[in-house]
């Protein structure tokens, strides 16, 4: 009967991004606030413009 | 060991984004879109009644990027025959560096925020207007009517007619005669610009499959439809004149330009072989282009300088 092995199991190697595939993740996330920024600005000048008409909506 | 290592290479550029935001702006095709923000402000400042700037700014913006949506769900649909043809080879999609089903799910949330935004700043006919805009486009269009007949272009350019009555349609609540003419005007010059391209690019269009007029009924009927289409462009284009919503300088603009686009259809008629032909269709091509414009560009002045002195 063999020792049970003591080495750790090594975790999956998965996908090393490359620096240039970084500075494009890297720019998609920072697109990614800016328009999520954008949409909140954009609810809060409608709603301001607006007023409380934004509430009143005929069926 | 290798095997795995073969296949994660293989599947690399399915598992990691090589996009940039630049790619997503290029989904958004600019350039029409630059078309559909002249013609839908034009809408807006010429309907009656007012709209509060910023909600103006904001119905324009998401018409802007409504249109954008469309544009990329187009992309994501069409990504195998835009491969085929040197015109489209490059965009995001066919080049490898977007992933289909992030286009897709750029171009679905980026309609479902437009229509509502367009719904919340202006009223639900506008929003409701756009989001048939983008399913007439991505769906009517894109899936249903390229592949399948000559008429693609014809019923389909309904799409990229919409914008003005959209703009109209935010300001008034409603849709009228006036936003109609200017439908028709978009409508009516869509045949003879893009096929005016498609004598261009019939060949591409012939590798790809796409049954456009040059490819399925001969160059020459294609020649005779620019011309038809372009003669009946002519008076529609005068109309906003004659029905009193545009003034004198917006019906000579509109006339010489009507008689100009005639011109080149007789241009595209008298010269079939060679690079003449090739020219006449590039000048007809570009004309158009500076039709629009100017009819657009010479009513929305009209209706700023009237309101402005008068």
């Amino acid at each position: 009967m063999s020792e049970p092995s003591t080495t750790q199991p090594t975790s999956a190697p998965g996908i090393i991004l490359t620096p240039e595939e970084k500075r494009r993740q890297r720019q998609r996330n920072i697109a990614i606030a800016f328009g999520l920024g954008a949409l909140c600005v954009l609810f809060w000048v409608v709603t301001l413009v607006k007023g409380s008409a934004i509430l009143q909506r005929p069926m | 060991m290798s095997l795995v290592d073969d296949s994660t290479a293989a599947n690399r550029a399915a598992l990691v984004s090589q996009a940039g935001p630049q790619d997503f702006i290029a989904l958004l095709k600019p350039r029409v879109m630059s078309l559909v923000v002249f013609t839908a402000l034009t809408g807006l400042v010429i309907a009656p009644g007012g709209l509060h700037p910023v909600l103006a700014a904001v119905s324009l913006l998401c018409i802007a990027v409504g249109a954008g949506a469309s544009g990329a769900l187009n992309m994501w649909y069409d990504a195998d025959v835009d491969a085929l043809m040197s015109r489209t080879a490059t965009r995001p999609i066919p080049s490898g560096r977007v992933a289909p089903a992030e286009a897709l799910g750029f171009g679905l949330v980026l309609s479902v925020l437009s229509v509502l935004m367009l719904g919340l700043a202006a009223n639900w006919l506008a929003a409701f207007l756009l989001g048939f805009t983008i399913f007439f486009y991505a769906v009517v269009y894109t899936m249903w009517l390229k592949r399948w007949t000559p008429q693609n272009i014809v019923i389909g350019g309904a799409a990229g007619a919409f914008p003005p009555m959209i703009g109209w349609a935010a300001v008034t609540g409603s849709v009228s005669l006036e936003s109609i003419i200017l439908f028709l005007i978009i409508f009516i010059w869509t045949p003879p610009h893009f096929w005016a391209l498609a004598l261009l690019k019939s060949e591409d269009y012939a590798r790809a499959g796409i049954p456009m007029m040059p490819v399925a009924y001969g160059e020459a009927e294609t020649r005779k439809q620019i011309l038809l289409y372009s003669i009946v462009l002519a008076p529609v284009g005068v109309a906003p004149s004659l029905l009193g919503f545009a003034g004198l300088t917006y019906g000579l603009v509109a006339a010489a330009g009507g008689l100009g686009m005639i011109w080149c259809a007789i241009g595209i008629m008298r010269h079939r072989e060679g690079g003449a032909a090739r020219k006449a269709s590039g000048r007809m091509f570009g004309f158009s282009i500076l039709y629009l414009f100017g009819l657009f560009a010479v009513l929305l002045v009209e209706h700023l300088v009237l309101a402005r002195f008068w």
